[in-house]
C-alpha cells in the first residue's frame, strides 16, 4: 500500500515538474531558428521566397530561418491568432498596410524606427515608408510595391476590330458590346468582387475613377454620395448587361487569372505578378505573348484620367520575438536592394535608386516580364490610391463588402447598402 | 493521521490518486479554456498586447440577442443544419438499408462509402470550391453535355443558390457516416421480429415502419445528436467555398463568431456568442433526446 501511496505522489511530482519544465523559454543550441510567415498568391512565388531564404541561410549560418505560407485572405487571422502567445508563433510576417493602423496600436509590431538608416530613407520611394509607418513611426520594412493594373488581350482586341484599349471605362462598355455581337467572348471583362477584400481594391479603382473616394479629410465615410451610387450601378449594369463576368461575384484575383489565362476573357483587372504568369508561363496561360497592359481606365467627365489600387505589403518583427536582431537581419536581407532586383518577376523593388539611370535598363532586364512591367509601374503608381489606415479597418472593410455584395445581389439598392455601411463605419471610428 | 483508513477509504485515495494525471490533463485541456472564455466573454475587450478590459457583465450577450444581424445568421444556421442532417438521414438510411440487402458487390460499397468521410473537410471544401466555379467547373461541364443547361451558370452568386450547394457538399461529406452506424445497428436487429411479421401478413412497409424503424430509434438518436451539433457548428465547409459570400448569405453561427473573434478582434464578443452557440446545441440535443429517447423500451 505504502509502495501504492509513494507512487502516486511521484505521478504527481513528475507531472507538476514536467509542466514547470515545458514552461521555461527553450534555450536552443545552435544556429537562432527565425519563423517567417508570408502569403502564396501576389507577389513573389514560393520558389524565390524559399530561393532568396537558402541564399540567406548559407550567408548566415548561425541564423536558420524558416518560412511558412498562406494565402493572403488567411494571413491577418494568422498573425493575430499567433500573437497571442509568448513567444509568438512567428518571429516575422508580412502584413498589408492596411492592417499597421491596428497592429501598431495592438502592440504587436517591433518599433523600427531608429533601426532605418538615412541611406534607406534617402533610396527608398517615400510612398513605400506610407506602408508601414503610423504616426510617424516605422514598424517595418516595405517589400511589395503593387497596384492592380488594367490587363488586356491583344489579338482579341484586334479580332474585334479595335487597335487600341479603352481610356475610359464608358469605352470599354462600347469596345464590350461589339466584342460580345461578334461572339469573341461571352463576358468581355472579369473582375474579383467576391466577398473579400478584393472587392474593395476593385471598388476603389471605380469609384477614385468617378471622382468619389472612401474616407474624406476628417476621416468620415464619403463612399454613400453620387459618385458612390453612380459607381455601383455601373457595377450592377455592367453584370446585367453580359460585359463584366457575373461570376466576378464570387471571385478573388486567382479566379481572374484562372479565366483570363484561358482566353474566355478581352480585359482584366489585376496585380503586377499576373503579368508573368499569364504572358510568359506556358504551363499556366493558353494566351501568352498576347497580352498587355494599360492606364487604368477612369470615367469620362469625372476629371480623373486614370486610378488604380495601392495593395502595398511589408515584412515586420513581432514585438514579443525574443529575437529581434536576428529577425530584422533576415527583414533587412529579403527587401535589400540586390536580393529586390534580383527576384523581381512578379514584384517590383521598393527602391527608387533600382528606377533610375543604368539601373532602370538593368532591371528591365532583369526578367522578359520586367520590360513591360517596370515602365508600367512607373506610369500607374501615380495614381494609385491607399486605403484608410484606421485601427477598425479589418470590420469596416467587411461592412463595405458586405455593402457591395447586398446590392450586386440585388438584396438592397446602392442607395440603402451603402448608407448603411457608411453609418456603421462612424460607430466604428467612435 | 494516526486515524487508521478503511479499506474502502484507502482504495478511494489510490483510485483518486490513479487518475489524477488524467484528470489534471482533462481540466487543463478542456476545463480552462471553457472558463477563460466565460471570462473574457464578460468584458469589452479588444485584442492586442496588455490591452485594457472593461468589465460588461452580460452586455455582451443583450447586446448579440438584441441584434437583427444574430437572429437572422441563427435563422440561416438551423436551415443549413436541418435541411443537411434531414436529407442526410434519408439518404443515410436508404443507403443503409441497401447494403443490410446484401447486393452484389455490398462489401466494396460498404468500403467505398467511408471515402468522402475520410476526405479533410478542408480538402472536401476545395474540390466543391472548384466543381462549383461558373467558368471551368466540373457542375456546369456536366449539365452543359448532358444538355440541362444551355450556358454556364454562375452557380455561388446568388445566396440562396449558394446555400444550398453549401448543403450539398455537406451531404456528401457526411451521409456516409450516418449510413454506417445504421447499417451497423440494422446488422444486429433481430431477424425473427420481421420473420414472424410477414408471417401475419405484414407488407415491406410496415416492417420497416412498424419493426424497423423502432428498433433502429437509438442508433439513430446518436446520430443525429452528433450530426445536428456539427452541423450547427458548420465552420470550415463555408470557409472554403464560399467566404460567407456572397452577401453573407452563407455566414453561419460559427462563421460570425470567427468574424467578431478573429477578424474584427472583438474577443468580448466573440467569447460571448461561443456561448451562445453551447447553449444553442445543447437545446437541441436536450430535444433530442427527450423526443426520441425511450429508456422503458430498453
Amino acid at each position: 500500500m505504502k509502495a501504492i501511496r509513494s507512487f502516486t505522489i511521484l505521478t504527481f511530482a513528475l507531472i507538476v515538474m514536467a509542466s514547470v519544465i515545458g514552461c521555461a523559454p527553450q534555450q536552443p543550441a545552435g544556429p537562432v531558428t527565425i519563423r517567417v510567415l508570408s502569403m502564396e498568391q501576389a507577389g513573389a512565388t514560393v520558389d524565390e521566397m524559399n530561393a532568396i531564404v537558402g541564399e540567406f541561410n548559407t550567408a548566415n549560418p548561425d541564423i536558420m530561418v524558416e518560412i511558412e505560407y498562406v494565402s493572403y485572405d488567411a494571413l491577418h487571422d494568422k498573425i493575430t491568432t499567433s500573437m497571442a502567445s509568448t513567444p509568438p508563433a512567428y518571429d516575422v510576417f508580412l502584413a498589408d498596410d492596411i492592417w499597421y493602423a491596428e497592429f501598431s496600436k495592438a502592440g504587436y509590431v517591433m518599433d523600427a524606427t531608429d533601426r532605418i538608416t538615412q541611406d534607406m530613407r534617402d533610396k527608398i520611394f517615400a510612398s513605400a515608408w506610407d506602408i508601414t509607418s503610423v504616426d510617424g513611426k516605422v514598424y517595418g520594412m516595405p517589400w511589395l510595391l503593387d497596384e492592380k493594373y488594367f490587363f488586356y488581350n491583344e489579338k482579341l482586341l484586334n479580332e474585334a476590330g479595335f487597335s487600341a484599349p479603352p481610356t475610359t471605362w464608358e469605352e470599354l462598355v462600347e469596345q464590350s458590346i461589339a466584342i460580345k455581337e461578334q461572339g469573341i467572348a461571352e463576358y468581355p471583362i472579369v473582375w474579383s468582387w467576391g466577398q473579400y477584400e478584393a472587392a474593395i481594391c476593385d471598388w476603389v479603382i471605380l469609384l477614385y475613377g468617378n471622382g468619389g473616394s472612401l474616407m474624406d479629410a476628417n476621416g468620415a465615410p464619403a463612399f454613400h454620395n453620387e459618385a458612390g451610387v453612380e459607381t455601383l450601378n455601373w457595377m450592377i449594369q455592367s453584370i446585367d448587361d453580359g460585359i463584366s463576368n457575373p461570376a466576378s461575384i464570387s471571385y478573388v484575383e486567382e479566379d481572374v487569372r484562372n479565366v483570363f489565362s484561358q482566353g474566355k476573357a478581352v480585359y482584366a483587372v489585376n496585380w503586377n505578378y499576373m503579368y508573368d504568369l499569364v504572358n510568359f508561363n506556358t504551363d499556366e496561360s493558353q494566351v501568352t505573348g498576347q497580352i498587355k497592359m494599360a492606364l487604368m481606365p477612369a470615367f469620362t467627365g469625372s476629371g480623373v484620367e486614370s486610378a488604380s489600387i495601392n495593395g502595398s505589403m511589408g515584412f515586420s518583427v513581432a514585438a514579443t520575438s525574443p529575437n529581434k536582431d536576428a529577425a530584422w537581419k533576415y527583414v533587412e536581407f529579403l527587401t535589400s536592394e540586390d536580393v529586390q532586383n534580383r527576384y523581381s518577376a512578379h514584384l517590383l523593388p521598393i527602391w527608387q535608386t533600382s528606377f533610375e539611370g543604368e539601373n532602370l535598363t538593368k532591371l528591365e532586364g532583369y526578367t522578359p516580364a520586367n520590360a513591360t512591367t517596370v515602365p508600367m509601374f512607373n506610369v500607374q503608381f501615380p495614381y494609385a490610391h491607399v486605403r484608410p489606415k484606421v485601427p477598425y479597418y479589418p470590420e469596416a472593410s467587411k461592412t463595405l463588402q458586405l455593402a457591395l455584395q447586398e446590392a450586386l445581389t440585388k438584396q438592397k439598392t446602392p442607395e440603402q447598402a451603402l448608407n448603411d455601411a457608411a453609418a456603421k463605419w462612424v460607430d466604428l471610428a467612435k | 493521521m494516526q486515524r487508521k483508513l478503511s479499506l474502502t477509504q484507502k482504495d478511494a485515495l489510490i483510485g483518486f490518486g490513479l487518475i489524477l494525471p488524467s484528470l489534471l490533463i482533462i481540466l487543463g485541456i478542456s476545463l480552462q479554456p471553457i472558463l477563460s472564455t466565460l471570462f473574457l466573454s464578460v468584458f469589452e475587450s479588444s485584442r492586442g498586447i496588455n490591452v485594457e478590459r472593461i468589465f460588461v457583465g452580460l452586455g455582451n450577450y443583450t447586446a448579440l440577442l438584441s441584434e437583427q444581424l444574430f437572429w437572422v445568421t441563427i435563422g440561416r444556421t438551423l436551415y443549413f443544419t436541418f435541411v443537411s442532417v434531414g436529407l442526410e438521414l434519408i439518404l443515410g438510411l436508404a443507403i443503409a438499408q441497401l447494403i443490410h440487402s446484401h447486393p452484389p458487390g455490398w462489401k466494396f460499397l460498404r468500403t467505398s462509402l467511408i471515402i468522402p468521410w475520410a476526405v479533410p473537410t478542408i480538402v472536401n471544401g476545395t474540390m466543391w470550391r472548384w466543381i462549383y466555379n461558373a467558368d471551368y467547373g466540373a457542375l456546369n461541364g456536366l449539365l452543359l453535355q448532358l444538355g440541362i443547361i444551355d450556358k454556364y451558370i454562375p452557380w455561388l452568386t446568388k445566396p440562396d443558390v449558394a446555400m444550398n450547394l453549401v448543403i450539398l457538399a455537406d451531404i456528401w461529406h457526411s451521409v456516409p457516416f450516418i449510413a454506417l452506424i445504421l447499417q451497423a445497428a440494422l446488422a444486429t436487429l433481430p431477424a425473427d421480429l420481421e420473420e414472424a411479421a410477414a408471417v401475419d401478413g405484414a407488407n415491406a412497409l410496415q416492417r420497416f415502419l412498424l419493426i424497423r424503424l423502432p428498433l433502429l430509434r437509438p442508433a439513430i438518436l446518436v446520430a443525429l445528436v452528433i450530426r445536428t451539433v456539427e452541423a450547427f457548428r458548420a465552420f470550415d465547409l463555408i470557409y472554403v467555398i464560399t467566404n460567407g459570400g456572397p452577401a453573407f448569405g452563407t455566414v453561419t453561427i460559427s462563421y460570425l463568431t470567427y468574424l467578431e473573434t478573429f477578424s474584427f478582434g472583438n474577443v468580448g464578443r466573440g467569447s460571448a456568442l461561443s456561448f451562445l452557440i453551447s447553449i444553442f446545441t445543447l437545446i437541441m440535443a436536450f430535444i433530442y433526446i427527450r423526443v426520441l429517447y425511450r429508456p422503458e423500451e430498453n
